[in-house]
């Protein structure tokens, strides 16, 4: 399956971050083979959805790319909060 | 890639000190230079850091340090040919009690000697640098505009790449498991993918480097203490345009040009574990000073946090030079800023090493002033 368009136009693989899957193609020809570097180059996940829409996406490009199962490509470490939280919310929590 | 089995420096550690000091040493002509990381490039400490840099220190060394970073930071994007995200919105440091008002007016009478342009503020000036600041029981305000921080990913990345362009080789996923020493000399390093022999070892390691020195009979008084962090969601820009920062006050605040805010504070009774964990605690008191500070904060969400070691010395100042092991070097010990000292870091060291005269004398930040009893805390840390 192949999920480069033909019309020039550009793919978002990460929408909170927008980052596109020609500057992942481009990182991981560099080297940066992993999530947890692309992640750091190109924020790729770092969003507020922290990953969920384009984590297997990622993954799954960077097993193509690389020729690896993807079962040998490790996820990000997953950070909480599982989903946002308002901070006035936390700041009312608990006694002082 | 092809193993490479002697080298003419290797370089222990791929977080910004790591890197950066391959980058100088090979910009000084050295060939040959190996980097090993025992994870992924700014795996570690450099990538989870706050990212701050500034020269508003309490000490000679570390004002000298900051400003020279400064001064590094400042012609950076041309340097390494790629932007490593700095932004200059200054750091707006807060005094609650006479007693640190007076630590930081020496702090600042200190920092003027040295040509750091720092100040004291009004509150009235403090909020106009940072708009809705409360901070009503504060006692006084420093500011220095050329403070302010940088992208820790884009400029360890940076550097890297430019390192890589002027031929340093990087392996990633190899750790260092053993410092060959003969003669009380340094001989190369054993790792997980096999050995290399050099005639200079530069350990990097960060929170590791106490490990990594032990591997060659180095004690360093050394400790890895964890600090939490957190970032929220993007928000418009101007909640937060400086870095806020007390150190009674216990935290530090600013809003990236991304948007999002990025806040710590110092940890209560992590154990010295090497465990990057997280705890409610933590996000649970960040939000109560966040409201208290930054009323109109309450609305945005946190996205995310974590956690990060610093790598500490006994007077919050970096271990720079030469070891008892000779060609055996550390540039470690930066406790939590490493990411700011690291352009005139990895500066000074290549310079030592290829037998120029550094830019800054750095012969008192030897680790043996430890235990000679030389040494003189920082006060301005969180």
């Amino acid at each position: 399956m192949s999920v480069t368009p033909e019309n020039n136009e550009k793919v978002y693989v990460c929408r909170c971050e927008e980052v596109t899957l020609e500057e992942i193609d481009e990182w991981i020809d560099r080297g940066y083979d992993t999530v947890e570097e692309l992640k750091r180059v190109l924020r790729v996940g770092m969003g507020p959805c922290q990953g969920r829409g384009c984590q297997d996406i990622l993954m799954r490009e960077i097993a193509k790319k690389t020729g690896k199962p993807i079962s040998e490509v490790a996820p990000a470490t997953v950070r909480p909060p599982v989903k946002p939280i308002k901070i006035g919310l936390l700041a009312e929590g608990g006694e002082e | 890639m092809e193993w490479k089995s002697t080298a003419e420096v290797v370089i222990v550690g791929g977080g910004i000190i790591g890197v950066s000091t391959a980058y100088y040493l090979a910009k000084q002509g050295v060939k040959d230079i190996v980097l090993v990381e025992k994870g992924t490039i700014c795996g570690g400490s450099t990538g989870r850091c706050g990212a701050g840099i500034r020269a508003q220190w309490g000490t000679e060394m570390n004002c000298r340090l900051g400003i020279a970073a400064l001064d590094i930071f400042e012609q950076l994007d041309q340097e390494l040919g790629m932007s490593v995200g700095l932004n200059q919105g200054g750091y707006l440091l807060v005094a609650y009690n006479e007693k640190e008002l007076e630590t930081l007016r020496n702090g600042m009478l200190l920092q003027n000697s040295l040509g750091i342009q720092s100040r004291m503020v009004t509150l009235t000036e403090a909020r106009e640098i940072c708009p809705g600041l409360a901070a009503e029981d504060a006692v006084g305000f420093f500011f220095h505009g050329r403070d302010g921080h940088a992208d820790p990913f884009l400029t360890t990345f940076a550097y890297l790449e430019a390192a890589k362009r002027l031929g340093v080789t990087c392996y990633r996923n190899t750790a260092c498991t053993g410092v060959i020493v003969r003669d009380n000399t340094v001989q190369g390093i054993e790792t997980t993918n096999g050995k290399i022999s050099a005639p200079i070892v530069i350990n990097c390691a960060g929170a590791y480097a106490q490990i990594v020195a032990r591997m060659a009979g180095i004690e360093l008084p050394n400790w890895a203490e964890r600090h939490e962090i957190m970032i929220t969601e993007p928000v418009a820009p101007g909640v937060c345009p400086c870095m806020l920062m007390s150190f009674s006050g216990n935290y530090y605040i600013q809003q990236r040009p991304h948007g999002s805010i990025i806040c710590g504070m110092s940890p209560q009774g992590h154990p010295e574990d090497f465990e990057n964990k997280t705890t409610w605690q933590f996000i649970e008191a960040m939000s109560k000073t966040l409201v208290k500070l930054l009323p109109r904060t309450k609305g945005i969400r946190i996205a995310r946090q974590w956690s990060g070691l610093y790598d500490m010395t006994p007077d919050a100042q970096p271990v720079i030079g030469e070891t008892d092991v000779k060609n055996f070097y550390h540039s470690t010990g930066y406790s939590g800023h490493g990411f700011m000292l690291a352009p005139v870091a990895g500066k000074i060291l290549a310079q030592h090493i290829t037998g120029q005269k550094p830019d800054i004398d750095f012969s008192m930040l030897d680790y043996r002033r430890f235990s000679r009893g030389e040494h003189i805390r920082e006060s301005n840390v969180v």
